[in-house]
């Protein structure tokens, strides 16, 4: 995590990985976002703080649209995705979930092997398409559960429960589910709120490891991990966003009030 | 300092009352079945052997077997099975893993639980009006079989839709999140680890089916018959409407008789019930959360 290693990201450029523009969104009669426009620039890690029902996570679960699930929410603006509009007419949402990845809060394996959570994902939409030698499917194992550094541990049990492994391991496991099906982008809802301080270490190290691969969008309560974890940082509050910009000129130098009395702890 | 109050020997003495009856309900709970069971096992125990279970009545009912009554509970269950799990396991599906919760849904989810609760005999005039009659398939198995799913279908229903919904939301979510549909996160999370509630919901049925009498008196069963049924199309003698039959039609029929078709009818339903419980026992072993 040295501060050298984050210029070599070039953090200038408009490349966006999700843009949304003037996104409002309603559950029912309550407004939850007002206005947002946020440019995620692609292969960094971003930060989103703020105070418990600021909107951070209702951004995040906009963003693969799972928050339609919940049948009375109504947005209004735009979301793009790699450039394009997934809100579009011709938007298949599951090309959607393809390139935009979740992890939830609690690690949710399925009851199901090692092995066969991993490939859970790719046997969905790889292998419906073509034959997929067992060997191919090791190669797609090994390396997604290498990528979360979870290879080492788990490489004599593949075929042992997943719902066995400890709670780190299972957010690792998480992660690495989703990057068989190649996504660019992946989205972290308090990925480290359920683990010790150990555990959070430890998938904060993955989590890094995997920045400059995948645009990583991370949703968290701890000021601290958005500040050693982070290369930019967002900070809400009520359904807006107050400030935008590299995590540590935000955290020393904030630009509003706000956000000057959250990261000192005046109010959350 | 720490001697009992009087305060204190008052409440042990109301805690003692409230133990003592509600003991005393579970004991006249299981008395009247251990009476049951003892009187059927003296009375009807003598009657079975091996030609009881395989023989045909004879004698006008008065001596014999009930090979025929056996062979055609079979037949009634298997047909009512086949009608009933793929009707109610898909709707409890639809209920379950696609309905919007809304007005509808909730009014046919009480739909259902009233249809649980409607008297056998409405569906046995119901099943003889839709299925004898106005389908005109007469009396036979299919109708009967067809009444006696109607009547179990909100038991297979309420108890696959409560095993589906005992499955965790979060595997849901983690399918979903990978792209998968909701037919495919159904097929391969929600259904492999539901399937232990189904099936006992199924089994349940099972022994219910078996043992009911009126749904199948009007719409396919027979006092007598001296031959097996060799389709759906033909009418069948039915262990519950032999024991019917011959316990008041039949004033010269030996009572162990009468009390050996009552043990071997309610042996069904109790291994039934018993297979459904193990079956239960074993698959929530092999669960993995």
């Amino acid at each position: 995590m040295a501060d050298g290693e984050r210029g070599a990201l070039n953090l200038s450029t408009g490349d966006f990985a999700i843009e949304t523009r003037d996104l409002n969104l309603w559950y029912g009669d309550f407004q939850a976002l007002f206005d947002v426009d946020l440019g995620v620039k692609k292969g960094i890690i971003t930060s989103m703080i703020g105070p418990s029902g600021c909107g951070k996570t209702t951004v995040l679960r906009t963003c693969n649209r799972i928050i339609e699930r919940l049948g009375y929410v109504r947005t209004t603006g735009s979301v793009h995705v790699l450039g394009h509009d997934i809100f579009g007419d011709d938007v298949e949402i599951v090309q959607v979930r393809k390139q935009v990845g979740m992890v939830f809060q609690r690690p949710n394996p399925l009851p199901i092997s090692i092995r066969d959570n991993v490939l859970f994902g790719f046997r969905l939409h790889e292998a419906r398409l073509r034959k997929v030698a067992r060997a191919e499917e090791d190669e797609v194992l090994e390396s997604a559960l290498r990528q979360v550094l979870l290879w080492d541990t788990v490489k004599d049990r593949l075929d042992k429960p997943a719902t066995g492994l400890s709670l780190e391991e299972q957010q690792k496991l998480c992660i690495a589910r989703l990057l068989p099906v190649k996504p660019e982008v992946l989205l972290m809802d308090e990925p480290c709120s359920a683990l010790d301080p150990a555990g959070t270490e430890a998938v904060e190290e993955m989590i890094w490891q995997l920045r400059g691969d995948y645009t990583i969008l991370i949703v968290t309560h701890n000021m601290a991990q958005a500040r050693r974890a982070s290369d930019e940082c967002v900070f809400m509050l009520l359904g807006r966003i107050v400030e935008h910009g590299r995590t540590e000129e935000l955290f020393l130098a904030p630009e509003h009030a706000e956000t000057a009395d959250y990261i000192e702890g005046r109010y959350g | 300092m720490f001697t009992a109050t009087a305060l204190n020997r008052r409440s042990h003495r109301n805690q003692s009352v409230a133990k003592a009856v509600f003991c005393l309900m579970t004991v006249a709970l299981v008395i009247p079945v251990l009476l049951i069971l003892g009187t059927l096992v003296v009375k009807g125990a003598p009657a079975i052997s091996w030609d009881f279970l395989f023989t045909a009545p004879t004698n006008n009912m008065t001596a014999g077997g009930i090979f025929p009554a056996l062979v055609g509970t079979i037949w009634l269950v298997v047909v009512a099975l086949l009608a009933s799990v793929p009707v109610g396991v898909a709707a409890a599906l639809y209920l379950s893993e696609y309905a919007p919760d809304n007005l509808l849904t909730r009014a046919i989810n009480l739909a259902i639980v009233n249809l649980a609760g409607v008297p056998s005999i409405v569906h046995a005039l119901f099943g003889f009006g839709a299925f004898v009659l106005f389908f005109n398939m007469g009396a036979s198995i299919l109708a009967a079989s067809l009444t006696l799913a109607v009547m179990t279908l909100p038991v297979v229903i309420v108890a696959t839709r409560e095993s589906l919904q005992a499955v965790p939301h979060a595997f849901r979510e983690a399918c979903w999140n990978m792209g998968a549909t909701r037919w495919q996160t159904i097929r391969k999370v929600v259904l492999p680890n539901s399937i232990s509630g189904i099936l006992t919901g199924v089994i349940l049925e099972v022994s219910r089916t078996s043992g009911e009498t009126a749904p199948i008196m009007f719409t396919g069963a027979t006092a007598f018959l001296a031959f097996l049924p060799e389709s759906v199309f033909d009418q069948t003698m039915a262990m519950s409407y032999h024991l019917f039959y011959i316990a008041t039609q039949v004033p010269d029929a030996p009572e162990e008789l009468t009390y050996g078709v009552a043990l071997v009818l309610i042996g069904i339903v109790l291994m039934m019930n018993a297979v459904s419980i193990a079956f239960r026992v074993y698959l929530r072993g092999l669960k993995k959360w």
